[in-house]
Parts: C-alpha cells; structure tokens; sequence
C-alpha cells in the first residue's frame, strides 16, 4: 500500500513552500526528510499528513486521494506524532494512549472495546511505558514522554507513521533509544515510517532511504550511501564535509559552511 | 410566603389548598425548572466552548452572544416596543452574532481558534457601544428594566417561557454530551487532532453551533446570566479530571446546582436580588481562587 506524493505543492497563505514534489514510499520502509532550515521539509510532512491542504498535486494513499477519504479512514492507517505536542494538565497515560483508538470507534460508542483495550496494552508494551498507565503525561521525562505519544500513534493500528523531528527536545541517550525503538517496530511490525530528521547523522544511521529537499524542492531521493556524498552537502546544506566510514555505516563529518 | 412540607406536598399533587396549588404551580416549580434549565446548557455551552477554544477564560458569552442578545434586549426594552418578542429576538440576535463571527473567523483553509475569539471581542465591544448610547438615550423605567435583563434575573419566568425554550435546550444537552470524545480529542492540538481522523472545521461548526443554541436558549428566559459558564467547568475538571465525557454531564448538572441555589440566595432578602448578580458576587470570588491557585497553568485546561 504506497503513501504517493504526485506533483505535491503547498505551504501557506500565498506563500508556496514545498514545490511540485513526487515521492512513493515503499511498504516497510523508513523514508528520512532532511534539508537546511527552511528548505520545506516539515512543510512537506503536513502535506503528506494532510494537517495542511496542497495548493495543487496530490496525495496517495492506496491509489486513493488523502482529501477525498473520509477522515478516520485515512486516520486508519496513518499516524503522525506532531512536534509541538499540547498537553491537558492531568491527562494521564492511559487516557492518551486510548484516544489513538478514536479512529476505530464509531462516534456513538461511548468506551472502548475489547479489541481496542488490546491493542492499547499492546501499544504501552512495545513502547514500554506499561509501568506509567495512571501517571499524568505532562510529569514525565522528555523521553518517557515522545514514548507516549508514540504508543497513542502505535494504537491508532497505521501502516505508515509521520513524525515531526522526533529527537528535539531529547538528550542523545534519549535521541538513540527512541529511534532504536522505531527500528524495531519498524522492522518488527513491519510499520512505515517517514521522519523529519534534522540531524544528518542520525538520519543515514536509521533510514532506509533518504529525501534531501532543497528550496522546497527534492533535490534527491535514494538509499543513503547513494544520497550521503560530499556534493549532496554542499548542494542541500551549504557545507564542505567528509564522509566517513563508521561501525554505524556512512556518517558526516562537517569541516566548513560556505 | 411560607409554606410548610406538607402544604407544600399537598398542592404538588394538586390537592389542598388552591392558592398555595397556584403558588407552587404557577409561581415556584416554573421558576426552579427555569433556572435548571438556564444553569445547565450554560455551564455545558461553557465547558464545550472551553474545551473547543482549548483557553480556560472561554465562557458562553465570549463569542459574541452577549453583546448580540444584549443589543436587541437593550432596544426592545429601552425603546419599549415589542416587548413580548423579547425571548425570540434576544435568541435571534445572540444566534446571529454567532454566525457573523465564525464568518469572520474564516481562514483559507478552515476557522481559526484565535480569530474566533478576537472577532468575539471586537463585535462585543462594537454592539456594547451602541447598546451604551440606546440605554443612556432611553428612559429612566425602561433603562432599568433594561439593566435587569442584562444582569440577568428569573423573577416571574413561568411556563409560558419554557415551553418555547426548552425543548431545543434539552435536546442540545443531550447532543452537547455526545460530542465528549471529539473533545478529547481536540484537547491534544490541531494537528493531532486531525491525525487522529477528525475534520477541524465540521467539529468546530457542530461544538459551536450546540453551543450556541444552549447558551441563546439561556439568554432568552434569563437575560445575561454570568459566571455559571465560566466557573462551572472549572469546578467539575477540578473533581472530575479532564475527560470530557465526564465533564460535560457535570458541567450541565453543576450549572442547574448552581443557578438553582443562587436563585434561592436572590430570593431570601427582603427585596429580590437579580440572580445575575448573585452568581457573579459569589463566582468572582470562586474564579479569583481557582485563577491563583493554578498559577503554572493559567488558561489552560
């Protein structure tokens, strides 16, 4: 089942930021988006999560149009993690985590189901924050807390997974445990995932393959050790850099900004 | 007039005395239903507003009802014509103002929160101008009942009102309570929201529209009853956490305590005090609180 972008243009009010851009995403895959400030990437995910309507061109889903599903059909089988996440002071785990089941209930159903109940448990398993059900979200650790909002995304049962930067607000302890954790799911649960990754590093580290914008536009899209060359940063990041061959694969070494 | 237990029971089951059966008929039951029924869709049109707005300083009357209603209450009572339409065209104008702000409220792509609430304040602000100038413009007699309206007060409301009101009252309680889960929804963020397969403008045109029709419904046998709206969410999230299909219902029966204790307290002088400001002697004390003891979190939910 593809997540397609075709001829993909969007931004906001008269200002177009993201332009004409074409993308499939393979099942199973981790598809990375990564670009200099401004380049339209985060752009580019809310189009794809429908949080903002495209100027023109479109979006795929199953060969179907994102705009023209019903909503929590779409919500089915896509799930996004925002970057800037509100919080009701005193909403606790459990509660959060059961509103990613919104989507699977018809809207006269007043409580959850015992498939939902489930696959709930399920979801605060793999993210492993069983232990923090009846806790309030907002008295959590940085990384406890993305775990829950990711076991909320993990509920909603999708197929492919879009998140905002996840890695932020972390430290690199939480920055690696995290992305570790959608490697798994990634692999194990066989989930999609397209993230905007502002570190580089990070990015050729985890990802399948990897989408470099460049003035809204995709300068280039490919398995990492195809994308990650000394001309690719120049081009997309406006540095001089190395590339070096890491236990952990190809890995940047910045050494100037133009 | 006091009426013991007995006399009381009596002529509730229409026997005994015939003027103590036309005194808890006619004058005291159409007056407690009144002020259930006022309480309730206003603190359940508080807490949607709240809950939609996703600000704590929301209140019924934020968007505009208030000023809407006001103005055509200050002109029916103050110029002293088409006094028995007051109900009807007080509903009529809070509805109307409602509709020309969530037009304002247009963006692009869908109703912005924030423009919702400032386009609120500014017609408010523009209708109270000229509600002012046709309140000083009016005479003494009519100015003041005029001003009584807007305070809000249930004195002499019978049955009469509430038949016309209350079956869309009712049925926006109801239907108020059903949109529980969109509101926890809505309380995680927009883009959330949508992630989670809600349609942002439908949810927004629904909450506001059930709001709308409790909070005209209010108006129009009332007047401009404050802080039950306001402070009545507050108390119930404090009890009750922050899930809205707990807080709805208790919102809504919070708002018939409320109101119906106050009307009582209006009462017990020796000369009837408007229940308006009752609820707003006893509310600001009770919001000042609730404002100071949550100072982290002021506004928020």
């Amino acid at each position: 089942m593809p997540l397609q972008a075709q001829q993909l243009s969007g931004g906001y009010a008269d200002k177009r930021i993201v332009e004409a851009v074409n993308l499939t995403r393979e099942k199973g895959e981790w598809l990375s988006l990564v670009g200099a400030n401004g380049s339209g990437k985060s752009t580019l995910l809310r189009l794809l999560s429908r949080i903002l309507p495209p100027q023109a061109g479109t979006v795929l889903l199953d060969s179907k149009s994102i705009h023209a599903l019903a909503p929590t059909e779409v919500a089915k089988q896509l799930a996004i993690i925002p970057q800037q996440q509100v919080l009701p002071p005193g909403l606790t785990v459990h509660q959060l985590v059961s509103l990613g089941r919104t989507p699977h209930q018809p809207w006269w159903q007043w409580d959850l189901d015992s498939q939902s109940k489930e696959r709930i448990a399920l979801a605060m398993e793999w993210t492993d924050i069983t232990q923090y059900r009846d806790r309030s979200v907002a008295e959590l650790s940085g990384g406890e807390k993305q775990r829950a909002f990711l076991a909320l995304a993990l509920a909603q049962d999708p197929q492919v997974l879009l998140l905002d930067e996840p890695t932020t607000f972390l430290d690199v302890h939480f920055q690696l445990e995290l992305l570790e954790l959608l490697k798994r799911l990634n692999q194990q649960q066989n989930l999609s995932i397209i993230t905007v990754l502002h570190d580089i590093n990070l990015a050729s580290r985890y990802s399948d393959r990897i989408a470099c914008l460049r003035q809204g536009q995709l300068w280039t899209v490919g398995a990492v050790d195809t994308v990650l060359t000394p001309e690719t940063m120049r081009e997309v990041f406006a540095i001089e850099a190395a590339i070096l061959t890491t236990p952990v694969g190809l890995q940047i070494c910045p050494l100037s900004a133009y | 007039m006091q009426l013991s237990w007995r006399e009381f029971g009596l002529a509730l089951m229409k026997e005994g005395d015939p003027r103590y059966q036309v005194i808890v008929w006619d004058l005291r039951l159409p007056r407690v239903v009144a002020a259930m029924i006022v309480g309730s869709a206003l603190g359940l049109s508080g807490a949607l507003l709240q809950g939609m707005l996703r600000n704590g300083l929301a209140s019924p009357f934020l968007l505009g009802i208030s000023a809407g209603s006001g103005l055509v209450a200050v002109a029916v009572l103050g110029l002293g014509i088409w006094q028995i339409w007051l109900p009807l065209g007080a509903w009529l104008g809070g509805v109307a103002t409602i509709v020309l702000v969530y037009f304002l409220a247009r963006t692009g792509t869908g109703i912005s929160v924030e423009r919702l609430i400032l386009g609120g304040v500014a017609l408010s602000t523009l209708f109270g101008a000229v509600q002012s100038m046709l309140l000083l413009l009016s005479p003494d007699g009519q100015a003041q009942a005029a001003l009584s309206w807007l305070i809000g007060s249930l004195n002499g409301r019978g049955w009469q009102e509430l038949v016309v009101v209350a079956p869309s009252v009712l049925v926006s309680l109801v239907a108020g309570c059903l949109l529980a889960r969109q509101l926890n929804v809505l309380s995680l963020g927009d883009d959330l929201a949508v992630g989670l397969g809600s349609s942002l403008m439908r949810s927004r045109i629904l909450i506001g529209a059930v709001a709308t029709l409790l909070a005209a419904g209010a108006v129009s046998i009332a007047g401009l009853v404050g802080f039950v709206g306001l402070i009545v969410p507050h108390g119930v999230r404090l009890l009750v956490g922050t899930d809205y299909r707990l807080v709805l219902p208790f919102s809504a029966l919070g708002g018939a305590f409320v109101l119906s204790v106050a009307d009582l307290l209006a009462r017990l002088g020796p000369t009837e005090v408007p229940v308006g400001i009752v609820t707003a002697v006893m509310g600001s004390p009770v919001f000042l609180w609730l404002l100071y003891r949550r100072k982290s979190s002021v506004g928020g939910l």
